[in-house]
Parts: structure tokens; sequence; C-alpha cells
């Protein structure tokens, strides 16, 4: 019981940490992109480490901003869709696995929260819930646009909740189990004797459709139709201050999930190509013996990097693409990437029965 | 098919992205470590420590020239005020000792929050006691008076 409460403890602060991170890593990056520098100019005793305080120093005044509430919306639904938001969002990382089970003190510990035994389906339901913060948020504050950002959200979540869906039903039919820690697992073998069985390597399309219906489930921008900073001022049109900040916040916790999921699904999660337990053994011949500590501290490491490497790879999309058209976004969700879906699940199923 | 060149250029534009990026990183990176890279990776100028050179002909803060023996150079003939467009020069002349000069300023103010920093007063003066030479582009106040500068400011 206590050790379930240390992890949960420990997982949302490494997710809030993180998202604290991303804003960072979201401004810095697009800065250099684009020729600048960005914010560099919060310090702490003189100390600016390139503008690492800021993102705290955005917290502080994002904490102490006037929390305005307009007379017209309905109080206790505008005040509820930022937490409803947040926090679908936030309990996904319950289902992720950082890194193999250690052994701590004569006890088993898993490096996830909760091991479910639909993982899967889990993760694929709370995001779906997320739904609920953006429409119930245009809806309450009772105001035309924020509730067009809403509708906009809803219409946009619905349909690419669908690709998503198909997506992982090539998944579920190639991976033992919908359990994600076995899912990990499972990806440490080897194909033909060198090439890691990961879920890129085996469902490459599924892959392309889960990371376009995932980045349009974030609702960044050339997703982002329910914020729409320049059409409609969106979903969060009401908001100030701290709440506001949690539309803020849940925006980049959906870009570290979505990171965190795609590295689970079709990436290995914690797996290093090659790395047994008793260490490294590559394909060629050569062998690294390592201890066991050193092998779990490895593959969390891993896990970190290509996690780091995904939101990098978001941040950079965010950057460079312009914002779709409606009936653009309607047409690659309904007859993009849902028949190409359909073609994926009809090919994995063909294979996966004649290979058995 | 459009799709197809809509695939590509989707997939170019990512690329042409990312390199902007590497490129720019790589320059940091080689900044950071104290070696001078080939440019710097930001055109940004870090201002209050960094400072951009003025043009040479940058028409800054006025200042007024003074003679060998320390006094203004101006004769006080009024040809600044005359030209100036926003009207912010006031010249009040005194009586000079020397029968050369005969017209010394008593009184000499430009009125900065009026200035158009057109430069014209540079020009109109025969004696070259108006310049613009000074290279001080900070200036703000609080308060508008504090815009009028005197003989003693300018001559500073």
């Amino acid at each position: 019981m206590l050790i379930i409460l240390v992890k949960i403890v420990l997982a949302l602060a490494w997710l809030l940490t993180l998202a604290l991170l991303m804003t960072w890593v979201e401004r810095k990056e697009s800065a250099v992109i684009q020729d600048r520098i960005g914010a560099n100019r919060a310090s702490i005793l003189g100390l600016r480490l390139f503008g690492l305080f800021q993102p705290i120093a955005d917290a502080i005044k994002m904490v102490f901003k006037e929390d305005f509430e307009p007379s017209f919306t309905r109080r206790f639904l505008h005040a509820l869709s930022p937490f409803l938001s947040f926090f679908c969002v936030a309990v996904t990382i319950a289902a992720i696995p950082f890194g193999p089970p250690v052994r701590l003190g004569g006890r088993m510990i898993t490096l996830q929260v909760a091991d479910l035994d639909a993982g899967l389906p889990f993760v694929l339901a709370m995001l779906s819930l997320g739904i609920y913060g953006i429409v119930l948020s245009g809806w309450a504050s009772n105001n035309k646009f924020a509730l067009l950002g809403g509708m906009r959200g809803a219409a946009q979540l619905f349909s690419y909740e669908v690709a998503l869906g198909f997506s992982l039903v090539g998944l579920v039919l190639v991976y033992p189990s919908l359990r994600m820690s076995r899912i990990v697992e499972f990806q440490g073998g080897l194909l033909l004797g060198f090439l890691p069985k990961w879920g890129i390597v085996l469902q490459p399309l599924g892959f392309i459709i889960f990371f376009i219906a995932a980045l349009a489930e974030t609702k960044r921008v050339p997703f982002d139709l329910p914020e729409g900073e320049s059409e409609i001022i969106g979903f969060y049109a009401e908001y100030s201050g701290l709440k506001w900040g949690l539309f803020m916040l849940t925006d980049f916790l959906e870009v570290i999930i979505v990171a965190c999921l795609a590295v689970t699904f079709f990436f290995g999660g914690w797996q290093v190509p090659w790395l047994e337990p008793g260490g490294f053994r590559f394909p060629w011949g050569g062998e690294w013996v390592l201890g066991g500590r050193l092998v779990v501290a490895f593959q969390v490491l891993a896990f970190h990097i290509k996690i780091g490497l995904f939101c990098g790879f978001q941040v950079l999309i965010r950057w460079t693409y312009p914002r779709l058209r409606y009936d653009q976004l309607m047409d690659l969700g309904w007859k993009v990437l849902i028949p190409l879906g359909f073609f994926n699940l009809l090919g994995t199923g063909l294979l996966v029965s004649l290979w058995k | 098919m459009r799709i197809w060149g809509y695939l590509v250029e989707i997939i170019r534009g990512i690329l042409i992205i990312a390199r902007s990026f590497l490129i720019n990183m790589f320059f940091h990176t080689v900044a950071f470590f104290g070696l001078r890279p080939r440019r710097p990776g930001a055109v940004t100028i870090q201002y209050p420590e960094k400072r951009k050179e003025l043009a040479g002909r940058h028409r800054s803060r006025h200042r007024l020239t003074r003679r060998e023996n320390g006094l203004p150079r101006c004769v006080a003939c009024l040809l600044c005020v005359t030209v100036c467009p926003s009207e912010c020069i006031r010249v009040e002349a005194a009586e000079d000792p020397d029968p050369e000069i005969q017209k010394r300023p008593m009184r000499f103010s430009i009125d900065l929050g009026r200035c158009c920093f057109c430069g014209f007063c540079v020009e109109a003066c025969p004696e070259d006691a108006i310049r613009m030479d000074t290279g001080i582009i900070e200036l703000a106040e609080t308060r508008r008076e504090a815009f009028e500068y005197g003989l003693e400011d300018l001559l500073r």
C-alpha cells in the first residue's frame, strides 16, 4: 500500500517536472529553430542556466494571477473542467512501465504504478475521457467562441480516437498481452537473430497512424483547431490564472504521455537493443557483462532518452507545420488514417494467421 | 497524384526545420565551449550586455561643441531654431565681450520629448556648434520636464 502511494507521488512528480521542463524545451527549441535565443533572463542568485528557471517564474506568476470568473459562466462546471482534463491525462502515467522490476530490500518492485491487465485499453479510455474537459469548458464558459472551440475539440478528438484505436488493434494482434509490462518485455526479443522486436519493426504503418492520431489528440499546432489562437481563442477563452495554466499544463502533459505511449508501444519501452539481464550480447558475437543494477539503470536511462527524443520531435513538428483547415482535418482523419488503419489491420491479421 | 506531392513537401518541411535546428544548435554548442564559431547560433544581440555598433552617421543625442578655450562654439544665430521642424530648440542670446564673436547663448535648450532626430540643426549650423554624435540612444525619463536638456547637459 505504502509502496503504491510512494510510486504515485513519484510518478506524478516526474510527470509534472517533465511538463515544466517541456515548456522550457518548447521555448528554447523554437528559438534555436528560428535563429533566436529564447527566454534566458530568469535567474536565481545570478545563476541563469540557459533560462532553466523560467518555468518556475511562469508558474509563480500563474499562481498569483487573478482567477477571474465571468458572471455568465456555470461556476461549478467552469471550475471542474480544467481539473477533469488534467486528471484524465495525468492518470495515464500510472500504466507506463519505467523500467524492469527491481529487487529492493528483498522485495520485487515494479517500476510502474499500476500494472493493469488491460493497460492498453485503459490508456485509450483515459485519453478519450480527456474530451470531457474540453467540451465541458467550452459549454460552461457560456461564450460563443469557447463553445466553438469545445465543439471542434469534440469532433476532432472523436475522429482521431477511431484512428488511434485502429492503429493499436494491429498491435494487439501482434503482442501477446494487453498488459503494458508484458508488451515491453515482449519487445526485448530478437527478430531474425539481430533485429530488436520493437513495435516499429512489426507495425511500421501502425506507428505512422498512431503517431499522427496521437499528435491530433494532443491538440497542438498542426491540429490545434480547438484552440485556434488566431481565429477563435478556443475552449479556454474564459479562463485565467491557474485554471488556464492547468489547460496549458495538460497540453504539455499530453505531449509527454504521447511520447511515453509511442515509446512503450513501438520503441521497446525501457528495452535497450541486445541488452539482457546479464549484460549486452551483440549479434555479431561481442559480449559486455554488466551487473543487475547497472542493467536496470541503463534501461531506465534508455526509456528517458527515447522519451526526450520523442518530445523534441513533437516540438519540432509543432514549429514546422501550419494549422490544418477544418475539412482537411476531417479528411485526414476519416479518409486517410482510418482506411490506412483498416488496411494495416487486414495485413497484420493475414500475416499473423499465416505465421501460426 | 496530388497527395504524393503533399507528402513529399511535408517531409521536406520537417527536414528543413530540423536542419536549421541542428545547424544553429551546433554553433551554439561551439560557442558554449569557448571556441569561435563561423557565425553565431542566433541573430539576437543580448542588448544591455552587448551592444550593436552604431552606424558612423547615426544620429544620437545632441551635444554642443566647445572652442579651444572651453566656451561653447554657438554664436546664437538661431539658424537651428529656424530650421527645426518640431520646434524643440530654444535659444536666448546674450552679448559676448569678444567683438569677433559678438553673441553667445545665454540659454540653450532642446526638448528631446519633441525632437524628431532629423539632424537639420546639425546641417544648418554654420559654426559646427551642434552635433549628434554622442552615441547616447537610451533616452528615457519618467517626467516630461526631464526631457528638457539645457546648456550644461548638452555641453557635457
